[in-house]
């Protein structure tokens, strides 16, 4: 990879300082490196930001589960007070990747990356979350703004993501083969004001699926989906999974997801 | 003593491999070391217009910058194709010139253009991107079965066919056709595959101006093969200034056979800038670049009686043999694969007829099986599909038209020494319970899931090769191995193969064989391996051959130190050599207690004479040393056999295929190391079910690698595999003392048609390999369809 | 160039290296430590692993700079006093490697398994290696080498 200079700082002050238009936040670097070593990306700076301890670390309260931006994913796993308040979310934390990208990739990265196949994103939509940046809180649905994007903006660095605690929840991916990344994630929770679908790897985009949160805040059961329509129209196609199969897959997921809750 | 062959040794090279202490080629590093890196074309088809250094001798850290001009000054010759085909009408195969650095044109994606040197790795690759290429983009020709009928890749080789190439009799086979009650067709894609060895190819070269020697090392199955083409081929150095050391190398599965450009252009770039230069591949060069595997286009046909006596069989195929003809490139689609096409059945008449095509893909050449898993998958998918049609249990129509007596003379090519292939199936259904199978389907049907069962029974011919054999069929080498058996005067053993081991375990397979035949503890025995200043001459590890080949080799040369050993041991005891007999590892004189064991002996070879108490005699006439070489040439090939039975598991919502159950049973003549053979039979079946479920190789429209990365390529992981049921019969082999066959190959032949047999069996049509998730629930969907349409 | 701190293998190192040196680069370039093996660009065949802070993970994609004040321990670090670790004897048993390549990865993920959980089912152990690509053994009598180990440990 291309040399940078390495930052690592202590607060957020200082982080968001040192960021510039050719430099980038270092979390547990599961894409930033393997893009740098690939030359897919380069940077001037890199500022490692995994010292910073306000960023780290899991909260509770009676409504809410909020989760530190370099939180990694083992520790949302394996964290008896997700497991208690949102199960689902400890289930997904364990299912990203591998054991030693989970001992390493952070929350933070995953959602700043916005990869359309990541898992995190599909919960923050269906979860209601908030992201809290250095500047702001943002709803996830005003937060996933396309194709590895988002609506931070440079030198902006996510603090925190806060998920509103659902009655029921369930995420169910089919993994891609290769990467293991999903070709289909659907992440359903139900809430008393209704239901959200999260879909990640079908789109660009992770989004909220609005034929399957309609239906199933009609009827949460996996019977509600029998008769719905999922259209291929905007989905990926790629050569592990057409638009169609996807369009099926999504169906078929969100059934599952609903049957597991 | 007890006897070591057929115990379960735990392997002599581990310990070194489980504590860090292995040493691959990367982990070699010279004093004044250089790092090379190559620009490699980013088009699958240009003209080279010009190529521009100049920015990247001036950077940072940069020794040389060398390209096919330099090549082309320097007189160093082209990769070479090892096997010459000829076409049916008798012409000679044709093939395009292939410089290990590109001069004119470039024909695949990672063709070789330049080498960066440079003080270190990162100065390299910066470089390498200061490097100018004025390219020409031309259009690519890609799929194997339009390459016939695209724009001429080459000018002087039409229709980019290589060969047009038959062997059998289409006559006679047609008279055959003309009798069935029923002829089953067959259209198959056999899919390109990308070996992956774990470790990526490496070299490092270096030249010692004073001596005039290259010491190279290098990933290589076969240092002394990359030592004779380097040397004689590319001209870089002559032999005795050559040295190649493959030292620990990690996997290789036929693609690290024989050298690559990279090789040569290290060990030229090392004589002419006088420093050790080394490259390490990084795994997109290894996608790119390592030669790939598979890649037909095949249509058969097999006659049958309504009894399902098989009457004649037909095949068809196109072979991709990318950009260039790579060493074992023509053979492998040829007498690898033509002669085993007809499986393991009395077939009265067949031909095999093969077209092999150039494309602008990186260069096909053998992968494990290379030739024998196209042939089993073609025959037996054909012969499932003729079961379906006729009615009959796989099993039965299998059975029908197995050879009972052996030697048996199969159709095309081989006379198969033995086997017992009724054996086989019978214990394959055994062990995986046949008989439960309908229960199990329905336990399965219960959660929603079809279930799917599939056989394959298979031979192979391996234990390659006898090399008049191989030679009259246009080989450029023979394929004899060789093997020198030195003790030392303290009564320990060094072991010379000219095979090579990385992962077949041979440093304690050997050792067994040795320690057996000569008495000595396994202990004392070192295998060398891997060092063409280290032993005699050799051909390396491939097609199942090391044990069969090369471990008889070992055989003769210990017989040899016993024969003499005998001799001198007559002396000692003033006996006649007559009354001596060898006996676990001591010379004893019959009805007496008289004997010298073999480090008394091998202690007086080395001082012959009286020293105080030490009384060593040699016979008259006798040499001192006791030290032996054998080049052993089979007289025949060697042929495992087996079948294996498949359960897949398939879910009819997704699309998704889980292996759930699998058997094999195979016949590999006699077993030295039950432990390692497991172990073999266990990888070839993971890379099996890889290519029937997981592995494709992708190229897009314009030649550019889709799946050049571990993120589209699906290599098998831990989680999609069940626990392996193996079982095994035995006939052992007649063409060498030890009755091996060879096991390295098995479960890659007969993996892919047992779980394609299957996953037809569940989903009741055809799927073609690999049978993903979206192909298995699209058959699923039209089955669905074409079932509510029949109700 | 950044100084970096390291234990390693118990052995305390401080070494000045380039910004960009990740950690696989530190231990095989700087160290010597070539048990430590790469076999891809994309993290993803796990030939790397070593373990950080008792954790494991990808060398190939951890800043050396970022580990400062770790101890890491690698492949050579699990003989004591000339006695293999029980995962590294349990491969042997077992014959869980052929080429070897995969190896030092896979032991360390392994021995991090084992450290979660004492008896892991086959299915959770196969599981547990989606990050550890072989391409020798099939996996089955790696897997067989970690139920070994585990009665060991």
């Amino acid at each position: 990879m291309k040399t940078f200079n390495y930052h690592s700082s202590k607060d957020v002050k200082e982080a968001t300082k040192l960021a510039s238009s050719n430099s980038a936040f270092l979390a547990g670097g599961m894409t930033t490196l393997p893009s740098m070593k690939l030359g897919l990306a380069s940077y001037k700076d890199i500022i490692d930001i995994k010292r910073i301890k306000k960023l780290s670390g899991i909260k509770v309260s009676g409504k809410t589960v909020t989760i530190g931006a370099i939180t990694k994913h083992a520790e949302v796993a394996h964290s008896k007070e997700v497991k208690k308040a949102i199960s689902s979310l400890s289930s997904l934390a364990e299912g990203i990747g591998d054991p030693q990208v989970r001992n390493k990739g952070t929350i933070g990265g995953s959602i700043a990356n916005n990869d359309p196949s990541a898992d995190y994103p599909s919960a923050c939509i269906a979860l209601n979350a908030i992201i809290h940046t250095n500047s702001r809180k943002v709803s996830a649905d005003k937060f996933f703004t396309g194709m590895f994007e988002t609506s931070l903006k440079k030198g902006e660095l996510i603090e925190a993501v806060e998920f509103q605690i659902p009655e029921k929840s369930c995420y169910q991916k089919y993994p891609n083969p290769a990467s293991r990344y999903a070709i289909v994630g659907v992440y359903v929770a139900k809430y008393k004001s209704g239901v959200n679908a999260g879909v990640t790897g079908a789109k660009s985009c992770v989004y909220n699926d609005k034929n399957i949160a309609d239906a199933l805040s009609k009827n949460f059961s996996s019977s509600a989906l029998d008769n719905i329509k999922i259209s291929s129209s905007g989905m990926n196609s790629d050569i592990h999974a057409s638009a169609e199969y996807r369009a099926n897959m999504v169906k078929i997921f969100a059934k599952k997801a609903v049957d597991a809750c | 003593m007890a006897s070591l062959v057929g115990s379960r040794v735990e392997r002599k090279e581990d310990k070194k491999l489980l504590t860090g202490r292995g040493k691959y080629t990367a982990d070699v590093t010279f004093a004044h070391q250089t790092y090379a890196y190559f620009v490699r074309s980013p088009h699958a088809r240009a003209q080279i217009k010009n190529v521009d250094t100049s920015k990247a001798e001036k950077a940072s850290g940069v020794v040389a910058v060398l390209t096919g001009k330099d090549i082309v000054n320097d007189k160093i010759g082209g990769l070479i194709a090892g096997w010459r085909i000829k076409s049916e009408d008798g012409s000679d195969m044709k093939v395009p010139a292939h410089p290990p650095l590109a001069s004119d044109s470039v024909n695949y994606v990672g063709d070789h253009v330049a080498v960066v040197i440079a003080e270190s790795l990162d100065e390299a690759r910066n470089a390498a991107e200061l490097v100018k290429v004025d390219y020409k983009i031309l259009k690519a020709v890609v799929k194997t079965d339009k390459a016939m009928n695209s724009e001429n890749i080459y000018k002087d080789i039409p229709k980019n066919l290589c060969f047009d190439w038959l062997l059998g009799d289409r006559a006679k086979t047609q008279e055959a056709f003309d009798k069935a009650d029923k002829i089953i067709k067959i259209d198959l894609i056999n899919n390109r595959l990308i070996p992956n060895a774990m470790e990526p190819r490496a070299a490092n070269a270096d030249y010692n101006p004073s001596t005039e020697e290259i010491t190279l090392y290098t990933t290589s199955q076969n240092p002394h093969l990359a030592r004779i083409i380097i040397s004689a081929f590319n001209g870089v150095a002559p032999e005795n200034k050559l040295r190649v050391i493959a030292p620990d190398v990690g996997g290789g599965f036929g693609s690290k056979i024989y050298p690559y450009a990279e090789e040569v252009v290290c060990s030229w770039a090392s004589k002419k800038i006088e420093r050790p230069v080394k490259w390490v591949g990084d795994r997109t060069e290894s996608f790119l670049s390592d030669c790939h595997g598979r890649d037909h286009v095949t249509h058969a046909e097999l006659a049958v009686k309504n009894d399902g006596t098989f009457l004649g069989f037909k095949n068809e195929t196109i072979a991709n043999l990318g950009a260039y003809a790579s060493v074992f490139g023509t053979v492998t689609p040829t007498y690898l694969f033509g002669p085993c096409a007809t499986g393991v059945y009395k077939m009265p008449a067949a031909y095999s007829n093969v077209k092999a095509v150039f494309t602008n893909t990186a260069p096909v050449d053998a992968y494990r099986g290379a030739g024998r898993p196209e042939a089993t998958y073609t025959i037996e998918t054909l012969v499932e599909k003729a079961a379906r049609e006729l009615g009959m249990d796989p099993a039965e129509i299998r059975m029908k038209n197995f050879p009972t007596e052996f030697p048996f003379q199969q159709t095309l090519v081989h006379s198969v020494d033995s086997g017992d292939y009724n054996a086989g199936l019978k214990k394959a259904m055994e062990v995986g319970d046949y008989k439960g199978f309908a229960e199990r389907k329905k336990e399965s049907e219960s959660k929603g899931k079809l279930r799917g069962v599939g056989f394959c029974s298979y031979f192979e011919a391996c234990g390659i090769a006898p090399s008049a054999v191989v030679m009259s069929l246009g080989c450029g080498i023979g394929l004899w191995e060789s093997a020198e058996v030195r003790f030392n005067p303290t009564g320990n053993v060094t072991v010379f193969t000219g095979s090579h081991s990385h992962g077949q375990g041979h440093d304690t397979t050997f050792a067994q064989i040795a320690a057996d035949r000569l008495g000595v503890p396994i202990e004392n025995i070192e295998i060398s391996h891997g060092d063409t200043d280290k032993g005699p001459f050799g051909y390396g590890t491939y097609g199942s051959r090391s044990l069969t080949v090369g471990g008889t080799a070992i055989v003769k040369a210990c017989d040899k130190i016993v024969a003499k050993g005998k001799k001198v041991a007559a002396k000692m005891l003033e006996v006649n050599e007559s009354d001596v007999e060898f006996k676990d590892g001591e010379f004893i004189v019959a009805k007496s207690n008289q004997k010298k064991t073999i480090g008394e002996v091998a202690f007086a070879c080395y001082l012959p004479g009286t020293y105080g108490e030490v009384k060593s005699p040699l016979p008259e006439g006798e040499e001192p040393g006791l030290k032996e070489t054998s080049f052993f040439d089979p007289g025949n090939f060697s042929f495992p056999a087996g079948s294996h039975i498949c359960e897949v598991e398939v879910d009819p919502d997704t699309g998704n295929t889980e292996v759930v159950k699998y058997t094999a049973v195979d016949d590999f003549g006699t077993i030295i190391n039950p432990l390692i053979v497991e172990g073999q039979v266990h990888g070839g079946l993971a890379q099996g079910i890889g290519q029937a479920l997981y592995e494709n190789c992708h190229y897009d429209d314009t030649g550019q690698l889709v799946t050049a990365s571990y993120m589209d390529y699906t290599m098998p992981r831990a989680d999609n595999f069940p626990e392996f049921n193996l079982g095994f019969t035995c006939t052992p082999a007649t063409s060498n003392p030890l009755g091996t066959k060879g096991c390295g190959e098995a479960g890659a032949i007969a993996a892919p048609p047992a779980v394609m047999n299957a996953v037809m069996n569940a989903v009741g049509t055809e799927v073609s390999m690999p049978a993903t998730a979206e192909k298995v629930w699209k058959a699923c969907q039209k089955m669905n369809k074409s079932n509510s349409k029949a109700a | 160039m950044k100084k970096v701190n390291l234990e390693v293998n118990g052995k305390k190192v401080s070494k000045e290296v380039a910004d960009h040196t990740v950690l696989s680069v530190f231990l095989r370039e700087v160290l010597n430590l070539t048990g430590t093996h790469v076999g891809c660009d994309t993290s993803q065949c796990g030939a790397c692993v070593v373990h950080v802070d008792g954790k494991s993970i990808k060398s190939c994609t951890a800043l050396a700079a970022d580990l400062d004040g770790s101890k890491v321990t690698t492949i050579e670090g699990l003989v004591t006093n000339g006695k293999m670790h029980p995962m590294q004897e349990a491969f042997k048993k077992q014959h869980g490697l052929q080429c070897g390549f995969c190896t030092p990865g896979m032991v360390m993920s392994a021995i991090d398994l084992l450290n979660h959980k004492k008896n892991p089912t086959d299915k959770e152990i196969r599981d547990w290696l989606e990050g550890n690509i072989c391409r020798c053994t099939g996996y089955q009598n790696i897997v067989a080498a970690v139920k070994e180990a585990a009665s060991k440990m």
